[in-house]
């Protein structure tokens, strides 16, 4: 439980974080809200000499929207204070709903996106959503930036990837469509503050006929990394969902996760949920996508 | 790796400390500062034991290095109280309410309630619940504390004094 020794550097410019990295690369981690990687060090799984911190870093915990532009994400936004924006309220709910629930108050007001992100969970809260979004992040080295879709993004558990100099400046999320819906479900067994043991987010546009136009389905917890259902997103494009069409493209979902057997449930428990949640994901879509523009 | 110089506003007082960069917030309120109401738990974020308010915002301590806090200002359990003589709602509701059994998990949960009050004036009951929901009472004593917090409310909003 003993913390090992480092040193803190806490630079007031991203030009300025990166030239530390690069001066410490040989034992260096980007730090920002802390929540996962001071549990790292704690335990001994992780133990660089050099911390450099983004909490000073100005102008990245900048949370901002434009039609053209869609979201921005800074990289030192707080989980808390996506939550409650009130633009990512209203325009991408599932998002929402991930950082207004996951983990506990405290962390949400400490713990970002980037780090979620960076961190790489199967389980990460946020990962689902931004993935049935089509979001990318920009990944900034001393060298220049690269525009990284996340669907590329994830490379197993707690794997990604970024390059040990590399920061993770913004989050960038498409402007929403007309008639589109959004959602994001998840199961724990304690429901609060607990991992969430199978997740399924969801995004669906419909064009004036109330055809799908496009969906993205994401599910979290039930593979090594969080993953798209491109069978699943394929039966629906083009069609009037209906009950049938949704329990077919639950069971597509469920053919595109790989869970297994740990304690937070069984893989075969895991299949079963993928199915419901999906299908209620769906449902939930396909009804705000009906109804207006949320 | 040398100690740092760092300026705490700590319950309205200003402190300058040299600490070591790798210690936590909660560590330095205890051992430096001697303000031991705040409680360490779990110490990885899980039990809330340790949650005082940094800039305003419900933090858990023991994963806050001490240097991020710097000339920031942080309130811990001692200083809610408006004055020695007198207990802030949340603590005088808890009283009233007997929501304090062993105590220890007790300043992290008013410091939380304090948090989700000052977000949220007229919380439902279930919004009380997941406010606490990052908090851990093993003696079990919830309901207590979630009525408590329920007259905290309803005391702070009718006498109109800011919580």
């Amino acid at each position: 439980m003993m913390m090992p020794h480092f040193t803190v550097h806490q630079p007031d410019s991203l030009e300025e974080a990166l030239d530390l990295l690069g001066r410490h690369r040989s034992s260096v981690k980007v730090f920002c809200g802390g929540t996962d990687l001071l549990i790292k060090m704690r335990s001994g799984a992780l133990s660089p000499d050099h911390l450099v911190s983004l909490t000073r870093v100005k102008g990245l915990r900048t949370i901002s929207y434009a039609e053209s532009d869609g979201l921005v994400i800074g990289g030192a936004a707080r989980l808390a204070e996506v939550g409650k924006n009130a633009e990512v309220k209203k325009l991408y709910p599932a998002l929402a709903h991930a950082c207004s629930v996951m983990a506990t108050v405290q962390i949400r007001n400490m713990g970002t996106v980037a780090g979620n992100l960076a961190n790489a969970a199967p389980s990460g809260d946020t990962l689902a959503p931004l993935l049935a979004y089509g979001a990318s992040l920009v990944a900034v080295e001393r060298g220049g930036r690269r525009q990284i879709k996340l669907t590329d993004f994830f490379t197993g558990p707690g794997l990604n990837v970024l390059e040990p100099l590399e920061i993770i400046e913004a989050i960038r999320v498409p402007d929403p469509p007309p008639r589109c819906g959004s959602a994001y479900m998840r199961l724990s067994a304690r429901s609060k503050v607990d991992i969430a043991a199978v997740g399924v987010a969801g995004f669906m546009n419909l064009d004036l006929d109330g055809k799908v136009i496009r969906c993205r389905l994401a599910l979290a917890s039930v593979a090594p990394t969080p993953v798209r259902c491109p069978e699943a997103e394929a039966m629906l494009e083009g069609q009037k969902p209906d009950d049938t069409l949704l329990a077919q493209a639950g069971a597509a979902c469920v053919r595109a996760c790989r869970p297994i057997d740990d304690v937070r449930a069984t893989a075969s428990y895991r299949r079963a949920m993928v199915q419901a949640l999906a299908q209620r994901v769906l449902a939930k879509c396909y009804a705000q996508a009906a109804g207006g523009e949320a | 790796m040398a100690k740092r110089t760092i300026e705490l506003i700590v319950n309205g007082d200003r402190y300058e400390l040299a600490v070591d960069p790798w210690r936590t917030l909660a560590n330095v309120l205890r051992e430096d500062l001697r303000l031991t109401g705040t409680k360490v738990g779990c110490a990885q974020g899980d039990c809330g034991a340790c949650t005082v308010l940094l800039d305003g915002r419900s933090i858990s301590s023991c994963l806050t290095l001490a240097v991020e806090a710097h000339q920031r200002e942080v309130t811990t359990i001692e200083g809610l109280a408006p004055s020695p003589d007198e207990l802030h709602p949340i603590q005088e509701a808890f009283v009233q309410h007997g929501a304090v059994q062993c105590g220890y998990c007790t300043p992290g949960m008013v410091l939380a309630a304090k948090h989700l009050l000052d977000n949220n004036p007229a919380p439902s009951e279930a919004e009380i619940r997941a406010g606490l929901s990052g908090n851990l009472c093993r003696c079990t004593g919830y309901n207590k504390i979630v009525d408590a917090i329920g007259a905290a409310a309803k005391k702070i909003s009718d006498t109109g004094k800011e919580a």
